[in-house]
């Protein structure tokens, strides 16, 4: 089945259990807020809310340590938050996956958003992110099942960007009614 | 009050009788502190990711419930991570403890004052954040109690042991953070991981 517009989240939640995830560090963005639900409800999951994401990233190779995979889900602003610990997971060659929505990229309605938007590729891949990108509801669920399988089979550092066209919010109103 | 408690005597104390209890250490100090006792593939001592350790310390607890975790770390490496106090404080894992070792200074900087040389209360912001226990440390008889509920008491249980000021010799583990890991790995969960 093509994931249309509505269906993705629920396609991606399927693709986590499929994959073994059993931790999902968040910090919230709207983007992301039907897959948070989902992985609240999910009683085989540990959905981990997370005060900044930089945290994710320790929890992430934590639960490696312990023979866990974990997912993290973030909104593009979040991702300069976890630099340094991002060469943690490069010197240790941690596995590690996250799912990003993207801000201050298509029709960014707020322009604070906008540079570390921006920057969010780029900074990704100097620390040694591999950068997959999802452009289109249904280039979602794919792209996140090859980074998961980047990430577990071949320990790899992988984040699935997934654009702002996607998202479609289109004004803070628009955000606040979500 | 001044401190009394030497770091290096906490780390052997804690570490006592280890059994399989998994350990996390912040760098750095608390590194070379576990490593001192003696190196431990059980053991993961952070030369980087500052703020990290008890973050790292929850994502084991939670992937291996019925093992005991502890989490050593300095005043500084938690006051850089003090959110994750917060994130513990919702998922409250009964196996996880974080023992900070408070000298109330950056030891590999130049020993310059932390927060906690000016009075940050860390077991009270752990209280507050919904651990089980969050106490202060000061005396060998409350040191060995926390060693103890270490392996046996429901957590999260959080800890403040504060200690001497000083500068002693390092004691380094391996830096090879691959390495660190693929041990650990393999001492807990079996060769098997390694296909994994």
């Amino acid at each position: 089945m093509k994931a249309t517009q509505g269906s993705w989240p629920e396609e991606l939640h399927r693709t986590l259990k499929a994959a073994n995830v059993r931790q999902v560090g968040y910090v919230p963005d709207a983007g992301h807020k039907r897959l948070i639900e989902l992985c609240l409800a999910d009683k085989g999951l540990r959905a981990v809310v997370l005060s900044t994401e930089e945290e994710g990233i320790g929890l992430a190779a934590g639960a490696w340590l312990g023979g866990e995979r974990a997912a993290l889900l973030m909104q593009s602003s979040g991702v300069g938050n976890c630099i340094n610990a991002l060469g943690t997971v490069r010197e240790c060659r941690f596995p590690l996956l996250m799912l990003v929505t993207m801000r201050g990229q298509k029709g960014e309605f707020n322009p604070w958003q906008v540079p570390m938007g921006q920057a969010t590729p780029a900074v990704l891949e100097a620390m040694g992110v591999v950068v997959q990108e999802a452009n289109a509801a249904e280039e979602i669920v794919p792209a996140v099942d090859a980074a998961a399988r980047l990430a577990f089979g071949s320990y790899q550092a992988v984040a699935v960007l997934i654009s702002q066209a996607v998202i479609g919010i289109k004004s803070f109103q628009e955000q606040a009614a979500r | 009050m001044k401190a009394t408690l030497h770091r290096r005597d906490v780390a052997s104390t804690l570490l006592e009788d280890r059994g399989e209890l998994l350990v996390v250490a912040g760098l750095g100090s608390t590194s070379w502190d576990i490593t001192a006792t003696g190196d431990s593939p059980l053991s993961f001592p952070l030369w980087g990711a500052m703020g990290s350790a008890a973050m790292m310390g929850l994502g084991l607890a939670l992937a291996r419930p019925r093992r005991r975790v502890l989490v050593l770390t300095g005043d500084g490496e938690m006051l850089m991570g003090l959110g994750s106090l917060a994130t513990i404080g919702v998922q409250r894992p009964r196996n996880l403890a974080i023992v900070v070792v408070d000298n109330e200074r950056y030891g590999e900087t130049g020993m310059q004052r932390t927060h906690t040389a000016a009075g940050v209360d860390l077991a009270k912001v752990a209280k507050a954040c919904g651990f089980k226990s969050a106490n202060l440390v000061r005396s060998k008889g409350q040191l060995t109690r926390l060693r103890a509920a270490i392996h046996r008491a429901s957590g999260p249980l959080f800890a403040q042991v504060k200690v001497v000021a000083e500068k002693i010799p390092l004691v380094l583990p391996p830096r090879d953070g691959s390495l660190l890991k693929t041990r650990f790995r393999r001492a807990l969960l079996g060769e098997s991981a390694d296909l994994d």
